[in-house]
């Protein structure tokens, strides 16, 4: 199973904002372990949508160079639950962004008229190269991989508006931090 | 308009509230942020960010907390400050009182120089600049 949590993007505003959206199905295994006999989606994995949506943003606004970590929920308020058939939309915007990473804050809803708000989620990623306490890590970019190359086109084909400035998408070497 | 320094204080409390999940009771002048608050290296990111929010300014990396400085060996010498570096750290965090740090400057204990009112002073020195 890809650890993939958002389905496609329909709205990206580099440095800004973004939207994605992820349909829940009842063939999802995941749903039915929490519990057996009223499949819910875990909030953990919406957290974790959130994260995708707002991790891409982040990743974007330095051309994917920068290796972006979730690295703190600063908060995760939930209003209701989320069931098969619904359609999650994650809504991100970037508050700061700073050479040692970025805030964001979040609103998930269920896709709807009008739509239920499903939660308020507020996250801090890290671009862990350039970390406070001077921890190394390997040199490979391992959050932008070629895998996320290939998932990257997919979404750039679902959104309207293309995922770099100016429409030009960026190279799958630059992706990899090659 | 200039900020007192009490109203500066009651801010950071709440920013460390906030950003750290601790009692307002724990916030004391004297607290360490890492030892007595519990902070991480990602929650300073965090602080900084919130400080730039409450305060409506910006904070340049490595301004709230000096970078770079372990790596210079003529700066830190096993695992200790030299008197360049103490120097050093001296001029880069002005608003720090070194009068126990500096007894034994080791790199490790740097982190207690990180306190409430090390923050209170930091904000006062880039809200209230002299006209």
């Amino acid at each position: 199973m890809r650890w993939i949590w958002i389905d496609k993007f329909i709205e990206f505003t580099p440095r800004t904002s973004a939207t994605a959206v992820k349909c829940v199905t009842l063939a999802e295994e995941h749903l039915h372990d929490l519990y057996p006999a009223f499949p819910i989606v875990p909030h953990s994995l919406i957290v974790e949508g959130m994260a995708q949506t707002a991790g891409i943003l982040v990743g974007e606004a330095r051309q994917f160079k920068e290796k972006v970590i979730l690295a703190k929920i600063g908060r995760a308020t939930f209003h209701r639950l989320v069931r098969p058939g619904d359609t999650i939309v994650y809504k991100a915007k970037i508050d700061q962004l700073a050479d040692h990473g970025a805030s964001i804050s979040g609103v998930v809803e269920i896709a709807g008229d009008p739509p239920n708000i499903v939660a308020e989620i507020e996250l801090m990623f890290s671009h862990i190269d350039q970390n406070i306490s001077g921890v190394k890590f390997p040199e490979h970019n391992f959050v932008f991989t070629e895998q996320f190359t290939e998932l990257l086109k997919t979404y750039r084909v679902s959104a309207p508006v293309m995922l770099s400035e100016g429409g030009t998408p960026p190279k799958s070497k630059d992706l990899a931090g090659a | 308009m200039a900020l007192s320094r009490d109203e500066i204080y009651k801010k950071v409390q709440g920013v460390l509230v906030d950003a750290l999940s601790v009692d307002e009771e724990e916030v004391t002048p004297t607290a360490v942020i890492r030892d007595d608050l519990g902070a991480e290296s990602i929650d300073f990111l965090d602080i900084s960010f919130r400080l730039e929010k409450a305060f409506n300014i910006k904070i340049p990396s490595g301004e709230m907390m000096p970078e770079n400085l372990a790596s210079d060996p003529t700066l830190v010498q096993n695992g200790r400050l030299t008197d360049a570096g103490l120097t050093e750290l001296k001029k880069r965090m002005p608003f720090s009182d070194f009068t126990e740090f500096e007894k034994d400057p080791e790199v490790e204990k740097m982190s207690k120089l990180f306190t409430v009112n090390m923050l209170v002073n930091f904000i006062e020195s880039k809200v209230n600049i002299p006209a």
